[in-house]
């Protein structure tokens, strides 16, 4: 295999309803009966996240932002997966999951705060029942399956949700994750996308398997899907969902996808990986094969793409707007939320830091 | 002499120490192609081989404990830690096997593992890559800290550090990478001893005790005290554990005055052992007690506010003032 095309021949064993040419193809164990309307929603979502993502990037630039880890090319994994969630399921993210926080109707400003260095998280997890980001890798595997066991226990219907990518993988919380999960048939969906790459290491470096089928060894099933199929990623996530509620237990999920930008903002990928893989990818593209099926089927004409791309403008106008009147917080903010209680050692530091400001006044 | 920068001068220095030790290994996430995501290991894997040079798997734990099993072999692991908020996954192995096992063997066992850390903030980062971890580590026994602060001591101190047969936690001044200074490469005359302490600038009324990122920041303050016809000595620690307390304290009584800073939390950080130190040796040398400038006993904050957290030029010299007002 040349390294141009690794990883990126589907795979016999992966999950896919939709070619990157936007024919929809059957699958035995998986089959999805989506409205036009829908199909339009999940174009409209897929467009609009990758302009989030793009102008966020286009923010960093600027200087507006510190860092960003940019979505592009996992826009199909994410917004399928949250849209297969109820209201009532739970997701733990990484720090790329803008896809997912849309899903569940977090504002994409308050995304950028962290970015932007303006706070450490900025939303409440239980308002849009979607946790905080996790930078430090593979912790929030750990988080989920305690969640899915509160659930267990409470006896909802509904499920938890945990994202983490193909480096993480290789982490001892998750892979504790998944021996709590299993040992304890929590209700939770462990959802991987395998985007070839963590930082500079491809997936070589993480395992000398698929990915999925890690899950065996654990004792549930593991799924490797096409993860720039928006329709598989939804058909796959929304069957594991009802199998964690229905007390079946966990699935690994694997979506398989690419990272088409950097890893973040400040990395520089020429260093470690050949374009030719890119352009590989991009034949692979998680819209541009929903728009071919939109337009094949006549589902959706010119006007629709158009009126999508309008609000996807108007969208980053309004985001870039916002972020950059962001305010700055207030130097006495360091000391606020460090515990739930009072606490004397805080009270005294920030007096004497107010106190110590306020000399400069003077 | 070269001129070099912090990150270059580490690099040339691991370079020299696996020219001179084909057991000596370097570890890590990124270190390979991409030479770390500070350039730290730019081009060894290119010249000494993935054998040598090894992009590990996403784990710290496993880099620290596989580490642990090649030293057990014969090896010289140098493993980078990629941020300090990262090295806690490692905590077990560095705090409970690493620190332990030469004790535990009678003294048969000698682990050389060095665990590099790029640690402290004032680049603007997000959560967990700005932290000061190093009161961790030197209230483990069995560790040696050390903290370079400038190029030349850079160079130097990643070869004596991968030369020792105890492991070492060397702490990188992150904000300090790109910093340069002249390093002369071609002979060892001139090193200090690993865990020696040096007076970078001598003065008379007051002393600051620094490591790693702060020490520029005290000669800074140095600098700007002079205008006020404050002479302040500043000495660099370089070694944390052991502490060299003889040119520590010999400054302190000299000067009368100290103060103390580091990023780190003040409340039960390294700089509480200083004073204590200080004050139980050098007490009838005290003109005012030992005061102490850093981070607040609060989570590293959001990058905007990181300039308030931080100890600056102002905060140092109001030490300064405090301790002259007694
Ligand atoms: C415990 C820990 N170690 C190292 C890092 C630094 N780091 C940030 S992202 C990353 C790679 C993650 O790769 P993957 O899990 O595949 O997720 P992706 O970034 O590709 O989405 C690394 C090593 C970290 N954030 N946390
Ligand atoms: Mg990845």
């Amino acid at each position: 295999m040349t390294d141009a095309s690794r990883g990126a021949d589907a795979p016999p064993e992966l999950v896919q309803l939709l070619t990157p040419e936007g024919e929809r193809v059957e699958h035995p164990d998986y089959d999805i009966d989506l409205t036009p309307e829908e199909v339009r929603s999940l174009y409209r979502d897929l467009v609009l996240v990758r302009r989030v993502d793009l102008e966020a990037v286009a923010l960093q630039r600027h200087g507006e932002l510190g860092i960003w880890a940019s979505l592009l090319g996992q826009e199909a994994a994410q917004i399928g997966s949250g849209r297969a969630l109820t209201d009532a399921d739970m997701a733990f993210p990484t720090y790329r999951e803008h896809g997912v926080a849309w899903c569940r109707g977090v504002d994409p400003v308050k995304l950028l705060g962290l970015f932007r260095g303006v706070n450490h998280g900025g939303w409440d997890p239980a308002e849009h029942n979607f946790h905080l980001y996790t930078i430090v890798i593979g912790s929030q595997n750990l988080h989920a399956v305690g969640y899915a066991m509160g659930i267990q226990r409470d006896g909802t219907n509904s499920a938890a949700i945990v994202y983490f990518g193909d480096g993480a993988s290789s982490q001892g919380d998750v892979n504790e994750s998944f021996v709590w999960a299993s040992v304890f048939n929590a209700p939770i969906v462990f959802f991987c996308q395998n985007n070839q790459w963590a930082i500079s290491e491809p997936i070589e470096k993480q395992s000398r398997i698929p990915l999925y089928r890690r899950a065996a060894g654990f004792g549930f099933p593991g799924i490797r899907v096409d993860g720039n199929d928006v329709f598989a990623c939804l058909a796959v996530t929304r069957k594991a969902l009802e199998d964690a509620r229905s007390g079946q237990g966990p699935t690994l999920i694997e979506a398989f996808t690419y990272r088409m930008g950097a890893h973040t903002t400040t990395d520089d990928p020429t260093r470690y990986r050949v374009a030719s893989e890119l352009e590989a990818w991009k034949l692979k593209d998680p819209i541009e094969r929903v728009k071919s099926y939109l337009f094949k089927n006549e589902l959706a004409d010119q006007a629709f793409f158009d009126s999508i791309d309008a609000e996807a403008e108007d969208l980053g106008a309004d985001l870039r707007k916002r972020c950059t009147e962001m305010p700055d917080p207030d130097p006495m903010e360091i000391f606020e939320h460090v515990y739930a209680l009072p606490h004397s050692l805080i009270e005294e530091e920030r007096k004497a830091f107010a106190a110590y400001l306020e000399g400069f006044q003077s | 002499m070269t001129i070099l920068t912090l990150s270059k001068a580490l690099n040339e220095g691991m370079r020299k120490a696996m020219e001179a030790d084909p057991k000596v290994l370097i570890m890590g996430e990124d270190v390979g192609k991409l030479g770390g995501v500070f350039r730290v290991t730019d081009g060894l894997q290119k010249d000494f081989g993935e054998d040598r040079v090894i992009d590990t798997p996403l784990a710290e734990s496993g880099i620290v404990g596989t580490a642990i099993g090649l030293a057990l072999r014969g090896y010289r692991p140098v493993c980078e830690i990629q941020f300090d908020g990262f090295v806690f996954p490692a905590a077990d192995q560095i705090i409970s096997q690493l620190a332990k096992m030469h004790m535990r063997s009678l003294g048969a066992i000698k682990l050389p593992v060095v665990v590099r850390i790029p640690c402290g903030g004032g680049i603007g980062a997000v959560e967990h890559h700005s932290e000061s971890p190093e009161a961790y580590f030197t209230h483990t026994a069995g560790l040696r800290v050390v903290a370079c602060s400038n190029p030349a001591d850079a160079y130097s101190m990643i070869q004596q550090a991968i030369q020792s047969d105890d492991p070492v936690i060397f702490f990188e001044p992150k904000r300090r990478y790109w910093e340069k200074a002249d390093v002369d490469t071609s002979s060892t005359d001139w090193w200090t001893p690993l865990h020696e302490a040096r007076v970078v600038r001598p003065g008379a009324d007051a002393t600051l005790v620094a490591y790693g990122p702060m020490v520029k920041t005290c000669l800074e303050a140095a600098t700007a005290a002079e205008e006020d016809g404050r002479s302040l000595e500043v000495v660099d620690l370089r070694s944390l554990n052991p502490l060299d307390t003889g040119r520590l304290f010999d400054s302190v009584r000299r000067t009368g005055r100290v103060v103390i800073v580091h990023e780190a939390p003040v409340f039960g950080g390294y700089g509480a052992e200083l004073a204590a130190r200080i004050t139980e040796n050098c007490f009838y040398h005290l003109e005012s007690p030992v005061l102490r400038v850093g981070g607040f006993s609060t989570p590293y904050p959001p990058s905007k506010l990181e300039e308030h957290y931080l100890p600056d030029l102002d905060r140092i010299l109001d030490a300064v003032d405090r301790t002259f007002a007694y």
